[in-house]
């Protein structure tokens, strides 16, 4: 009790920093839940699938999907398939091998090395980044014709990072037609990846698509996925800039991933078709992707 | 009395109006089958279509006089021929002359010719349209909001944002509607907590009305994942203190039931008689309205 004279007591909100390291931390068990109902959901319910079949890279998201397709639909019904060439680090090998096995679920290693170098052959003013749009474009002709194989449907691994930053081949890592991880930050990506005791080498190690000798996902950015997560997500919640700037974030990050975001908003499309009628689809002709 | 209810959380197939008619039939046949008493079957907001159906509203809409004979026919071929008529609650996309519309049909439904009965449509008056939501774009919106007499007395239908406003509960309740029947599709957004963020939403939205009018409040929610977004199910039936008596699981095909004591609306408004004090202060607070709803020079206030 306060006694007279005394001035009362103050209570005040409690005010979080706008980079709080828990801004996007997910309640990890509800969104596995959700994650493997979406998966049987869109894969048995709606598509007469029973088995899954995922490009294995030995990165922390397609092994994400493994484990979430091996618990939705059981590890017998989940196929793997390594994709290496031949300048892929070894080290991604083995990581792919360790998720098989972990998993119990099949695994074939398909070597992309003919297919991509005998389309290089006759190509060889080809830099560093053509050769990768070649390399993950040939590993969609595999995963696809697998697909067929197995009677199994491809699973796609791209994150909402990815996504948002364009740091994806068009066409490529985004055409499997179902994807558990696409609302998914990085960071959230590996929330979950240790919630469900991935194997720490995979989740502990930098993320890198492995096109390139020694290249890593946040060396080609410039910014750790932290921030990048961060700043995007205030952005596509309709924060403006100078919020951000006033709140601690740095002006050269901000544009950084403004601009990344910008400029790729094409590569989150299908192709851009001319418009001649009042019958145009996707214009006027409107139907949901399951009707 | 008491009032037997059921809420069916159901999965619908996408625009497969054949699929859900059966699986409406199953349901009606495992109800009729359990040997206990039901009054009310209270289903989601699109239930046998699907909500996200963009312009292939107009190809899975009917009338309602249409919906309730194939409803009726159903009714006539999944249950025993001697069995007591059962209400239904059931959002569909309704054609109407000219026009779509978002739609909620209460009707009983009977073997017998002279029980079996349309009492009411409500046409959803708030059609979100923002975010993931699309609804202006291709359905008219209601303009009725009124309670309709029931065999369990006066009860009130919305359709899902219709609940978000909290005048539309108060005008049912004034009206003297004892309970509120929500048809709700809500995708599920907001992983970060204990539940599901829109689930706890509507957990408080159906609580707040119950208690506050002192009624039962019923929601039915859709659930299956449609192009991604899964509809979150939780669907809950809440007595008059504002006590939620059962609640479906999120995100699963489930029937919930409830006995109503529609004597405890009584029993709660003794102990807490708001609605009769709103009653009493509403010819000022019409006023307070009127003035507040004044079209203003400079656009709206808000």
């Amino acid at each position: 009790m306060t006694a007279p004279g005394e001035p009362l007591p103050v209570l005040r909100a409690r005010s979080r920093p706008p980079d709080a390291p828990d801004l996007l931390r997910l309640n990890p068990q509800l969104t596995t839940r959700w994650l493997e109902e979406f998966l049987r959901h869109e894969m048995r319910f709606r598509r007469g699938f029973q088995r899954a079949v995922i490009g294995i890279s030995g990165g922390v998201d397609s092994a994400l999907v493994a484990y979430l397709c091996a618990r939705a639909l059981g590890p017998e019904n989940v196929v793997g398939v390594r994709m290496p060439y031949r300048t892929s680090n070894p080290e991604s090998l083995a990581h792919g091998r360790l998720v098989t096995e972990r998993l119990g679920i099949e695994e074939h290693t398909i070597d992309i090395s003919p297919m991509v170098d005998g389309y290089l052959a006759n190509q060889p003013d080809a830099d560093g980044r053509r050769r990768g749009n070649v390399m993950a474009r040939a590993r969609m002709i595999v995963l696809f014709d697998q697909s067929e194989r197995f009677r199994a449907l491809p699973i796609g691994t791209g994150n909402k990072s990815e996504r948002l930053l364009g740091y994806f081949t068009w066409h490529a890592d985004d055409s499997p037609p179902i994807n558990p991880l696409g609302d998914l930050f990085k960071t959230q990506v590996w929330q979950l990846a240790r919630y469900l005791e991935l194997p720490a080498e995979i989740v502990e190690k930098p993320a890198s698509a492995d096109l390139i000798v020694g290249q890593t996902d946040e060396a080609d950015f410039g910014i750790a996925y932290a921030r990048a997560d961060q700043i995007l997500h205030y952005l596509l919640s309709g924060y403006p800039v100078d919020w951000l700037l006033r709140h601690g974030f740095t002006a050269s990050d901000v544009a950084l991933v403004k601009r990344r975001l910008d400029g790729t908003h094409w590569k989150r499309h299908l192709s851009t078709f001319a418009m001649l009628s009042s019958t145009s689809i996707h214009d006027y002709y409107l139907r949901p992707v399951d009707y | 009395m008491e009032w037997h209810v059921a809420v069916a959380q159901l999965r619908p197939k996408k625009g497969d109006y054949g699929y859900a008619l059966g699986h409406l039939g199953e349901t009606l046949g495992q109800l009729d089958g359990a040997n206990e008493p039901l009054d009310v079957l209270v289903l989601p907001e699109m239930a046998l279509t699907g909500y996200f159906l963009q312009g292939g509203i107009a190809e899975v809409a009917r009338s309602t006089e249409q919906f309730f004979a194939e409803l009726t026919a159903l009714f006539r071929q999944a249950t025993r021929a001697g069995r007591p008529p059962i209400d239904i609650v059931v959002g569909f996309p309704e054609r109407r002359e000219s026009r779509l519309f978002n739609s909620v049909l209460y009707a009983t439904l009977s073997h017998r010719q002279e029980e079996s009965r349309i009492h009411h449509v409500h046409r959803k008056i708030f059609l979100p349209t923002y975010g993931v939501f699309d609804e202006k774009r291709y359905v008219n919106r209601g303009r009725g909001l009124a309670p309709f007499e029931t065999r369990a007395g006066l009860a009130g239908m919305l359709i899902c944002e219709d609940a978000w406003h909290t005048i539309t509960g108060t005008i049912l309740a004034l009206g003297g509607a004892r309970i509120v029947y929500i048809p709700v599709a809500s995708p599920a957004r907001g992983f970060e907590g204990e539940v599901v963020a829109n689930v706890g939403r509507w957990h408080r939205l159906a609580q707040s009305m119950a208690e506050e009018h002192a009624i039962f409040v019923v929601t039915a929610n859709l659930v299956g994942f449609e192009g991604g977004k899964g509809f979150i199910g939780g669907s809950v039936i809440v007595n008059p203190l504002g006590e939620i008596l059962v609640e479906g699981p999120m995100g699963e095909e489930c029937l919930i039931r409830a006995t109503l004591d529609l004597e405890e609306i009584a029993i709660a408004r003794a102990g807490l008689p708001l609605l009769g004090d709103l009653e009493s202060q509403l010819p000022d607070l019409v006023h307070a309205l009127a003035q507040a709803a004044e079209p203003h020079p400079e656009g709206p206030r808000s």
